[in-house]
């Protein structure tokens, strides 16, 4: 239980209308704040633009609570969604 | 790694299905605070909680963040205070209440659960003193519940009690009128009592618990009502597996956030509590789960036979869900909690003799049920008599909460706002219990053999 507590991953989710500039605000702040991006993916889901992305917290210079206000302030300049969360979250509910 | 299907999944049970952690309770026991100068012992009592407790609310709100789920409450529960109290010399509990108002305050929880007693064979003088400073205490605070046992399958069920209950409910209704008897809904009449629940107003730290604990209550209606919606037209056995998986996903975030919690609280893990708790919020409803099944309103005939499936597929689901699962687990049907319930009571679908006989399949029991104000206390105390009847000879837990809202009527509503919501006043039955109730004396505990 520690381990997983300790975990670094987080799933970033962008949900919106698509624009330009969506990915490369995102992927800047994870860069600025050396996060390194495990994967990423996107889709046209009901004419919402829809973008998960797996971070990688480990060596990162700030700590989630943080990225979540940066997420969030860059999100509402572009009119969209932006959260990150601790990857239990979806471990615990999809993984035995 | 996910899916994205799977990570939509479980965003859009948060934003779109009210997916959400109804409660962190922390129980802590108070049996060291016990003293004969009872200043001193609420001072331990007070010095004790906010100890405690002090990190509970900043732990909670970081999980959330981190997790992405809400956590609606951040709880406490104490020892039944009818325990730490007896000791102390004084003719009234009402300092200890305020005490543990004071403390729930100052660690910035909604309520504290454990004004509490246990008296379903009998009542020492502690438990008699609470008793009758249930009224005041509840008018007096504001995040203070109480609860009281009546009755156990192995005990039987104390009528004494019982009855005493009914004038108490009446007087903390009078006592808190101008606010349509607010009281009532701080207050649960119980049998077969469990000592981890997690949930308000019933909640306290039983005697067979550690000196702290973490235990936690999720809420999911929501959820379930939207994977029920997409089996329409599927038989029995697919919609029962489709609850369990549901009840399952639901479940897990309650263990991980509990387990978090624990950790960082440095403090024992207890239990998750199964039970689906609806708030007022449109969709986030167990009667429109019921009403999804094929019901056209909750309360029609097929009710109870829809209820007993979901509580019994949510408890399979959640069972493999989590390592330790306690308190109530099982659909809570109030009704001025629940949208849907509210609107069977309006439209007649739902009456109080059919919420009787779904408490029989489901937890807790008749739970936030508005009745008229001049309702004779020994129909309350029947109400409560029958209530308890069903959770002893069924070996269940039930309970009664029932506000008798102060000068209104049947079609008139008592209002309390968030998370209690609102109820309609509803009829109860006319004719007199005055004679039964009045008897005195306990009811014996049912035979458990040659059961028909």
């Amino acid at each position: 239980m520690k381990r997983e507590i300790q975990g670094k991953r987080v799933i970033i989710s962008v949900l919106g209308k698509d624009r330009v500039g969506i990915i490369a605000a995102v992927a800047n702040i994870l860069s600025e704040n050396n996060i390194n991006i495990l994967d990423i993916s996107q889709t046209i889901m009901q004419d919402l633009f829809t973008m998960i992305l797996i971070a990688d917290l480990e060596k990162s210079k700030i700590d989630l609570a943080t990225l979540k206000a940066k997420l969030k302030e860059v999100g509402e300049s572009l009119g969209i969604k932006i959260d990150a969360q601790h990857e239990d979250a979806f471990r615990y509910m999809h993984r035995i | 790694m996910f899916t994205m299907q799977e990570i939509m999944e479980t965003i859009k049970m948060v934003q779109e299905e009210h997916l959400d952690i109804r409660t962190i309770t922390m129980g802590i026991s108070l049996r060291d605070c016990v003293d004969e100068n009872h200043k001193r012992s609420c001072q331990k009592i007070y010095d004790k909680i906010t100890r405690l407790a002090r990190n509970l609310v900043p732990v909670g709100e970081a999980l959330a963040s981190e997790y992405g789920i809400p956590i609606i409450n951040k709880r406490i529960s104490v020892t039944p205070i009818a325990l730490i109290a007896e000791a102390a010399n004084v003719e009234s509990y009402i300092d200890f209440a305020k005490t543990l108002d004071r403390a729930a305050a100052e660690v910035g929880v909604n309520f504290i659960g454990g004004f509490s007693a246990l008296v379903h064979k009998g009542m020492t003088k502690g438990d008699q003193l609470l008793l009758q400073s249930i009224p005041h205490a509840l008018a007096t605070t504001e995040r203070v519940c109480a609860s009281v046992n009546v009755a156990t399958t192995k005990a039987g069920i104390n009528m004494d009690a019982v009855y005493q209950m009914g004038r108490i409910i009446k007087e903390t209704a009078v006592l808190t009128a101008d606010r349509d008897g607010l009281g009532c809904a701080k207050l649960v009449v119980f049998a077969n009592v469990p000592e981890d629940n997690p949930f308000m107003a019933g909640a306290f730290h039983g005697i067979g618990e550690p000196e702290c604990v973490i235990n936690t209550g999720v809420s999911g209606p929501g959820v379930v009502k939207s994977a029920v919606e997409k089996v329409k037209d599927a038989d029995f056995g697919t919609l029962a597996e489709t609850i369990k998986k549901t009840a399952f996903k639901i479940t897990r975030m309650g263990e991980l956030v509990g387990r978090a919690a624990a950790e960082r609280l440095g403090v024992p893990f207890g239990i998750v509590d199964l039970s689906l708790a609806p708030t007022p919020a449109i969709g986030d409803s167990v009667a429109e789960i019921l009403e999804a099944m094929g019901l056209e309103r909750c309360g029609t005939h097929g009710t109870t036979a829809a209820l007993a499936l979901l509580n019994d597929a949510v408890k399979k689901g959640g069972a493999m869900a989590s390592s330790y699962v306690g308190g109530l687990s099982g659909a809570f049907i109030p009704v001025s909690e629940d949208a849907g319930m509210i609107r069977a009571v309006d439209e007649g679908a739902l009456t109080l003799d059919k919420l009787e006989a779904m408490t029989c399949v489901c937890s807790v029991g008749l739970d936030m049920i508005a009745v008229p104000g001049d309702t004779p206390v020994e129909t309350i105390a029947a109400i409560i008599a029958d209530e308890a009847a069903l959770g002893v000879v069924n070996n269940k837990t039930t309970a009664v909460r029932i506000i008798p809202a102060p000068g209104k009527n049947v079609g008139e509503y008592v209002e309390f706002g968030g998370l209690l919501g609102r109820a309609p006043v509803m009829s109860v039955n006319s004719f007199s219990a005055v004679d039964f109730v009045r008897r005195g004396g306990r009811i014996p505990a049912p035979i458990q053999s040659l059961r028909n």
